[in-house]
C-alpha cells in the first residue's frame, strides 16, 4: 500500500503572545513545531510501514521554511517528501488548504491510506483532513487512536462520545489520529538525519499541482478574517488576600455564601 | 455544477467509481442524479474528459435566497427500542442560541433531525425555540454515518437554502461540518465562542492562536455560513413546554452502497461510577502552580470532599500531573460546572474559554495580576501549597 502523511508546521502556540497595545502577534523567537497530532500520525504510519514494508509520503503546504518539518518525516522514517509551496496559497482557510492540498496528493498518485492529526495546534480547526477527503472523493474516519491493516482492509479504532468504535474501511481512506495516552514525541538520531538528505524532496508550487488561483489564497478562502484582538476583560474578582490561615477561613466563607457546603 | 458533454462515448467506467451512486447510464449517457456531490471521483476516471465540474466564483453568487438559521441535531450513540436515542444537550443549547440569531435576523429557526426512528423529537425541539423541523426518517440513518449523513445534509441545504447552521464541535459535528462545507464549498468556523449577527453576516467568534488571541471571523461571499460550538459554551434557555414546531418531512434516497466505512464494534463506557468533567457540578482544578504530580494529587481528596472531580490546565497535563481526558480548555474540554475552584491556574485564554461559563469561579493564585482573576468570582491571592491541605483539613472536620 501507499501511504501519505499530511503535516504541517505550526508555532509553538503555548508561546504566541499577543502585543496588547498593537493587538498584534508577537511571532519572533516562537519556535516552530511538528504539529504534536502530525507527528503522532506520522508514526502511526511508520509503524505500518515497520509491519507491512508500505511507502510512506509525507505532503505538507506551507512557506519554505516548512521544509524543516518535511525534512523531519524523513528522518524518523518518510521514504518521500513534498511541500507544496508557493505565495498563491498564503491566506488560505482550511478550504483552500484542502483544495490544495488534494491536488498534490492527486498528483502522487492513488494512495490507500492517507493519515493526518486530527487538528494543528495553532488552528485547532479539525477541518482540514475532512475536507481534502471530500476533495479526494474518499471516505474518512476521524479520531482514531490506533489504525491496523488486515490484507485489503484497514482497521480503525475510533473515538466517540463516552466510548469507542471499531471501524472497516477499504482504500482508499483518510484518516485522522487523536494523540495517545503518555506520548511524547521521537527524536530522529544523527545518522537517520543525514541519511534523509538523501531522500526524494520535492516542492511543488500551485501550477506544478493543477491547483486554480481562484481557488487558493484568500480570493480562494469562503471564510475571512475580520478582527483580531486581545481577549475581552472581564469585571475583576473580589480579591483577598489569602496567605495560610486566612485564605482558607475566605474560601470556606465564599463555599457557604455560595452554599457549596452547609452552615 | 457537474456537465456531462456530448464526448461520452457511454463506457459506464465512472458507475463503479462514483462513491454516491449517483451516475445512471441513459440513452448511453452518464447521467448524474441529486446524490451527486461534486467529489469528482468520475472526473479523474472518465477516459474521453467528457465530465467537467464548474464551482461558481464565490463573489458571482447569487446569495439572495438564503434564508433561515439551522441547528443540526445530535442523537446519542447508543439506542434501543426501550431505549430510544436522547437528543444531546448541545443540540438544545444551540437552538437557544440559534433563536436569538434568527429573531435578529427575522428568520426561521430550524432543527434538522436525522434518524432511523421518530420518538417525538420535534415536541422538545419545539420547547427550545425551533419553529420547524426538517425530518429524515430512514433505516439508513440507524447511526452516524459520515458518507450517509452528509449526502442528506447536502442535499437539505440544496434543497432549502439554509442562511446559517450551526453544528455541535462534538465528535460528530467535527467529522460532519467540515464534509458538507467542503462539498458546498462553503465557510466553515470551529470552536466558536460567540456568535451574533453584523450587517446581516454572521459574526463568528473563536479564540486562535492556541487561544492567546480572539479572531472574528466572517464568511460573506457563500451560504449557508456555517459554525461549530462546542457544549457548554452556549446557555441552555428554559424550554417552552407546549410551544410547538411544525414538522417538515423529508425525503432521502439513500442506499447501504453509501456507507463506505462499517462500524464492526461499539462499546459505550457506561459509567466506571465518576463523573465526566463536562457534567460535573463542581471541578477542582489545578495548574502549573501546583508544583508536582504528588501535590497535584491532593486536588483528588479535596474534589471527593465537595463532591467533584479534577480538572487541570494545559500546562498540568503536558508536565503529567493528571491525563489528558481532564484537561479543561480550548484543546481539552470546555465545562460550565457550578463551582469551578482552581489553585495554581495562571489562566492563559486558551484555559479561560474553555471554563468561563462556569456558575461560580473561585481562583487561588500566588500572582495578583494572573489572568485568571478577570474571570472568577472570587480571587485569593495566596500558596495554594498552604491552603489545598489546611482546606481539606477543614473540609474533613465540618463532615
Amino acid at each position: 500500500m501507499n501511504i501519505a502523511v499530511l503535516i504541517k508546521q505550526v508555532p509553538d502556540s503555548t508561546e504566541v503572545k499577543i502585543n496588547p497595545e498593537t493587538g498584534t502577534l508577537i511571532r519572533a523567537g516562537v519556535p516552530s513545531i511538528l504539529n504534536p497530532y502530525d507527528h503522532y500520525a506520522l508514526e502511526a504510519a511508520l509503524e505500518l510501514k515497520r509491519k507491512h514494508n508500505f511507502k510512506v509520503t509525507v505532503v505538507s503546504m506551507g512557506p519554505p521554511q516548512a521544509k524543516a518539518v518535511v525534512q523531519l518525516a524523513l528522518a524518523l522514517g518518510a521514504d518521500e517528501g513534498v511541500l507544496l509551496s508557493d505565495m498563491a496559497f498564503a491566506g488560505s482557510d482550511t478550504w483552500a488548504t484542502s483544495y490544495a492540498l488534494a491536488k498534490g496528493i492527486k498528483k502522487l498518485g492513488k494512495m490507500d491510506i492517507i493519515f493526518a492529526g486530527m487538528q494543528a495546534i495553532d488552528g485547532d480547526t479539525a477541518q482540514t483532513g475532512p475536507a481534502v477527503a471530500q476533495q479526494l472523493g474518499i471516505p474518512q474516519i476521524t479520531f482514531c487512536e490506533h489504525v491496523e491493516v488486515d490484507g485489503r482492509r484497514i482497521l480503525a479504532r475510533k473515538q466517540i462520545d463516552g466510548g469507542h468504535e471499531l471501524l472497516e474501511a477499504r482504500p482508499s481512506v483518510l484518516i485522522t489520529m487523536i494523540m495517545g495516552k503518555d506520548w511524547a514525541p521521537k527524536h530522529p538520531s544523527f545518522p537517520a538525519v543525514h541519511a534523509s538528505l538523501k531522500k526524494p524532496f520535492h516542492v511543488w508550487s500551485a501550477a506544478d499541482v493543477g491547483a486554480e488561483a481562484q481557488y487558493l489564497g484568500l480570493k480562494g478562502s469562503p471564510t475571512q478574517v475580520n478582527k483580531i484582538y486581545p481577549p475581552p476583560q472581564r469585571e475583576k474578582a473580589a480579591m483577598f488576600s489569602g496567605s495560610g490561615q486566612q485564605g482558607v477561613e475566605k474560601i470556606l466563607e465564599v463555599l457557604k455564601a455560595e452554599h457549596f457546603i452547609g452552615e | 455544477m457537474i456537465e456531462v458533454s456530448k464526448k461520452c462515448i457511454g463506457c459506464a467506467k465512472c458507475v463503479p467509481v462514483c462513491p454516491f451512486a449517483a451516475i445512471n447510464m441513459i440513452d448511453k449517457k452518464a447521467t448524474m442524479n441529486e446524490a451527486c456531490t461534486l467529489c469528482g471521483a468520475c472526473v479523474q476516471v472518465c477516459p474521453v474528459q467528457a465530465i467537467t465540474i464548474t464551482r461558481e466564483e464565490a463573489s458571482t453568487r447569487d446569495l439572495s435566497g438564503y434564508k433561515g438559521v439551522w441547528v443540526y441535531v445530535e442523537l446519542s450513540e447508543a439506542g434501543d427500542k426501550t431505549h430510544p436515542k436522547k437528543i444531546k444537550q448541545v443540540t438544545f443549547e444551540l437552538l437557544s442560541e440559534g433563536r436569538k440569531l434568527a429573531d435578529r435576523l427575522g428568520e426561521e429557526l430550524c432543527a434538522v433531525l436525522m434518524t432511523d426512528k421518530d420518538h417525538n423529537y420535534e415536541k422538545e425541539l419545539g420547547a427550545y425555540g425551533a419553529d420547524k423541523v426538517y425530518l429524515v426518517e430512514h433505516d439508513e440513518l440507524f447511526e452516524y454515518n459520515t458518507d450517509i449523513f452528509s449526502t442528506v445534509m447536502v442535499s437539505l441545504v440544496t434543497r432549502h437554502k439554509p442562511s446559517v447552521i450551526l453544528y455541535g464541535a462534538t465528535i460528530q459535528g467535527r467529522d460532519l461540518a467540515p464534509r458538507v462545507a467542503s462539498t458546498l464549498y462553503v465557510g466553515l468556523t470551529a470552536d466558536c465562542t460567540a456568535l451574533s449577527i453584523k450587517d446581516g453576516l454572521l459574526l463568528q467568534s473563536r479564540p486562535a492562536f492556541g487561544g492567546n488571541i480572539m479572531a472574528d471571523i466572517l464568511a460573506p461571499n457563500s451560504r449557508p455560513q456555517m459554525a461549530t460550538v462546542r457544549p457548554n459554551v452556549m446557555k441552555m434557555g428554559e424550554p417552552v413546554h407546549g410551544r410547538a414546531a411544525l414538522t417538515v418531512r423529508e425525503s432521502a434516497k439513500l442506499d447501504k452502497s453509501l456507507r463506505r466505512v462499517k462500524v464492526l464494534e461499539r462499546k459505550i463506557d457506561h459509567g466506571s461510577g465518576a463523573v465526566k468533567i463536562e457534567n460535573a457540578n463542581v471541578i477542582v482544578s489545578g495548574g502549573r502552580g501546583m508544583k508536582t504530580r504528588e501535590k497535584f494529587h491532593q486536588l483528588e481528596e479535596l474534589s471527593k470532599l465537595l463532591g467533584g472531580v479534577v480538572g487541570a490546565s494545559r500546562a498540568a497535563v503536558d508536565l503529567g500531573f493528571k491525563e489528558k481526558t481532564h484537561q479543561v480548555g480550548q484543546s481539552g474540554t470546555t465545562v460550565s460546572p457550578k463551582l469551578y475552584l482552581s489553585f495554581g491556574i495562571s489562566g492563559a485564554v486558551q484555559h479561560i474559554v474553555g471554563m468561563k461559563a462556569s456558575d461560580v469561579i473561585v481562583a487561588v493564585n500566588k500572582d495578583p495580576n494572573a489572568p485568571i482573576f478577570n474571570v472568577a468570582k472570587y480571587g485569593i491571592v495566596g500558596d495554594a501549597h498552604e491552603i489545598v491541605p489546611k482546606l481539606i483539613e477543614a473540609l474533613k472536620k465540618g463532615k
